[in-house]
């Protein structure tokens, strides 16, 4: 699987351009994705494929249509040194790993690259660089596929009730 | 030790004691989703089994991105929420009443104390009138449609105290550009930021709006200003609820505490690709411009259009420029045509466009052929924002905006 490396402040409207936000099926996005940034991403892009973000990845506009985006090109983990709060909350929801490493700018694009999230660690052109932990309560939603998945088998809101941090 | 607004909100909210950091399921008493994150939101409610919406009068629907319809496929977009709206009951705004930002505010959807949620990232303009709001995805989004609640980690509080009196032609746009230049992209993720001091608790509600509006630009959850008498004046008529003291403790536990002083703000510009870069603008004045939009959530309402039309006077705008200027709702339209405003621009040489997003979208109008550069009053500059990923887009007040519109260049408001 490849590394494709992109750098710091990598926004939702570079990810989708907003013209293609009548879009919502994730492989018709998919097609668009970068585009406009990085126009090989799409034709490229091949299933199991890593996207590696600097800081602060994913901000700007709220648009689910960038994790799907990536979703649809078979993309199911990003990694980046940070990311901004509500793309971390729609990959996860729609089954994007968002993965935090803070030395994501080490890995080079094009780089091999694994992850093995249980264990905590990426491993890219034979190098093994360290993860961070997701969230508890977020790993729930991850466990279950997604928050439409963790929804359906919710029993009742827990409104209001002391929960894990 | 005290506590900030926030987790007086979230207390408040609950009924115990709630401090930041925690993960807390809370009632919402507010949903808004618009014609760009609607449709996803509406279809992630029926995967997840939804059949009613928790409350109907508490979701807020409209269209502004897209409308009127530019598309054929923006068009089924609408019908589809035409359509959910119906079925569930849901008083929907149509493409009749403005950006929903603006809308939400003037119609009285959110007030001092109450957590709303929206499926746009510039959600947390509603910290303006007391409120905690957030902008959310489209599944977070149907989630919120069916339970009527969402997790939340309560954030943590910048204290960001403004002092001194604005020079003249600097406002709210300028000092929120040199906050987000100050704070950084990134500086504020997962917090909050509690606009405060004397500049905020005189500033009008339109200035509290913009500089909560851009809260996200420094990656925060929220952007808000304490309820105080400005805010409960503008209340009156919006929303029944009587005033009460909603305020961060003097000794509440503020993750960080910035101090700013106005009396020598410059206008500001943030500069190509990216929102923290703001510089006084005679770092970059005599950049000629292709465009200039005045208009969007951030810089739409009626006292936006007052100061840019103060700086243009019976003068012109340049031949040379696309003039584009967008009220942020039907309301502010009206206001602006009763003063003679709409009139005087579009004898300038404006383009007066109805109430909607418009260039700041991105895709339904006003975009940027590659090589040309925007002037605009709206929220981001990121590559390809406004069209072309050739072309630049620079962030200004409306001042800045009017002076550069009548050179043909980017202008100091205070020389023209």
């Amino acid at each position: 699987m490849r590394a494709w490396k992109f750098g710091d402040d990598i926004d939702t409207d570079a990810i989708i351009p907003g013209r293609f936000l009548t879009i919502y099926e994730p492989k018709e996005l998919a097609k668009h994705a970068f585009e406009g940034t990085r126009d090989e991403y799409a034709k490229k892009v091949k299933p199991g494929d890593i996207i590696i973000g600097g800081k602060n990845f994913g901000c700007g506009s709220s648009r689910e249509h960038a994790p799907l985006a990536l979703l649809g090109g078979g993309v199911t983990v990003v990694v980046a040194q940070s990311f901004a709060r509500i793309f971390f909350r729609n990959a996860i929801n729609v089954g994007v790993l968002p993965v935090v490493c803070r030395d994501a700018d080490n890995i080079a694009d094009g780089a091999k690259i694994t992850l093995d999230s249980k264990k905590g660690f990426i491993r890219a052109d034979g190098r093994q660089y360290t993860i961070e932990p997701v969230p508890e309560f977020m790993q729930g939603i991850i466990d279950a596929g997604g928050l439409v998945e963790y929804a359906k088998k919710l029993p009742e809101v827990p409104l209001c009730t002391k929960s894990q941090q | 030790m005290g506590a900030t607004i926030v987790e007086k909100i979230f207390s408040r909210k609950c009924g115990r004691a709630i401090r930041a950091g925690e993960v807390v399921m809370t009632p919402l008493d507010g949903a808004m989703i618009h014609d760009i994150t609607g449709p996803l939101a509406i279809q992630k409610f029926y995967e997840m089994g939804g059949s009613k919406v928790f409350d109907p009068e508490r979701v807020i629907m409209l269209f502004d991105h897209q409308i009127p319809a530019d598309s054929i496929a923006a068009a089924e977009n609408h019908v589809y929420m035409r359509r959910f709206a119906a079925e569930q009951q849901i008083h929907n705004y149509d493409i009749n009443e403005g950006v929903c930002h603006q809308v939400v505010v003037e119609k009285g959807r959110a007030a001092p104390g109450q957590i709303v949620v929206g499926a746009d990232s510039h959600t947390c303009m509603y910290g303006a009138v007391g409120a905690f709001a957030t902008g959310i995805g489209s599944t977070d989004m149907g989630f919120a449609l069916k339970y009527g609640a969402l997790y939340f980690k309560v954030p943590e509080t910048i204290l960001a105290e403004v002092s001194g009196k604005f020079p003249r032609r600097v406002g709210a746009k300028d000092l929120i550009l040199s906050l987000a230049a100050d704070i950084g992209a990134d500086g504020a993720t997962y917090q909050a930021i509690q606009f405060a001091g004397k500049t905020i608790s005189k500033l009008d509600m339109a200035g509290r709006m913009t500089c909560c509006n851009m809260a996200i630009e420094m990656g925060a959850k929220a952007g808000i200003v304490a309820p105080d008498t400005i805010t409960w004046e503008y209340l009156k008529g919006r929303h029944p609820m009587k005033p009460f003291p909603l305020d961060s403790d003097k000794d509440a536990d503020f993750i960080d505490r910035r101090t700013y002083d106005v009396s020598a703000l410059e206008p500001q510009v943030a500069v190509p690709h990216n929102v923290d870069t703001g510089v006084p603008v005679s770092t970059v004045s005599g950049i000629p411009v292709d465009q200039v939009f005045i208009g969007s959530c951030t810089n739409g309402r009626f006292e936006d259009l007052v100061e840019a039309a103060g700086v243009l006077g019976k003068k012109k705008f340049s031949p040379k420029v696309r003039v584009i200027i967008i009220p942020a709702s039907r309301d502010e339209y009206l206001k602006a045509l009763r003063a003679g405003l709409i009139e005087r621009f579009v004898q300038a040489g404006a383009l007066v466009e109805a109430p909607c997003c418009g260039p700041c979208m991105g895709g339904a109008f006003g975009l940027l052929a590659p090589g040309e550069v925007s002037l605009s009053t709206s929220n981001r500059n990121f590559k390809g924002r406004q069209g072309s990923t050739e072309g630049k887009v620079y962030l200004c007040s409306p001042a800045t905006a009017a002076a550069s519109a009548i050179t043909g260049a980017i202008t100091d408001p205070r020389e023209v």
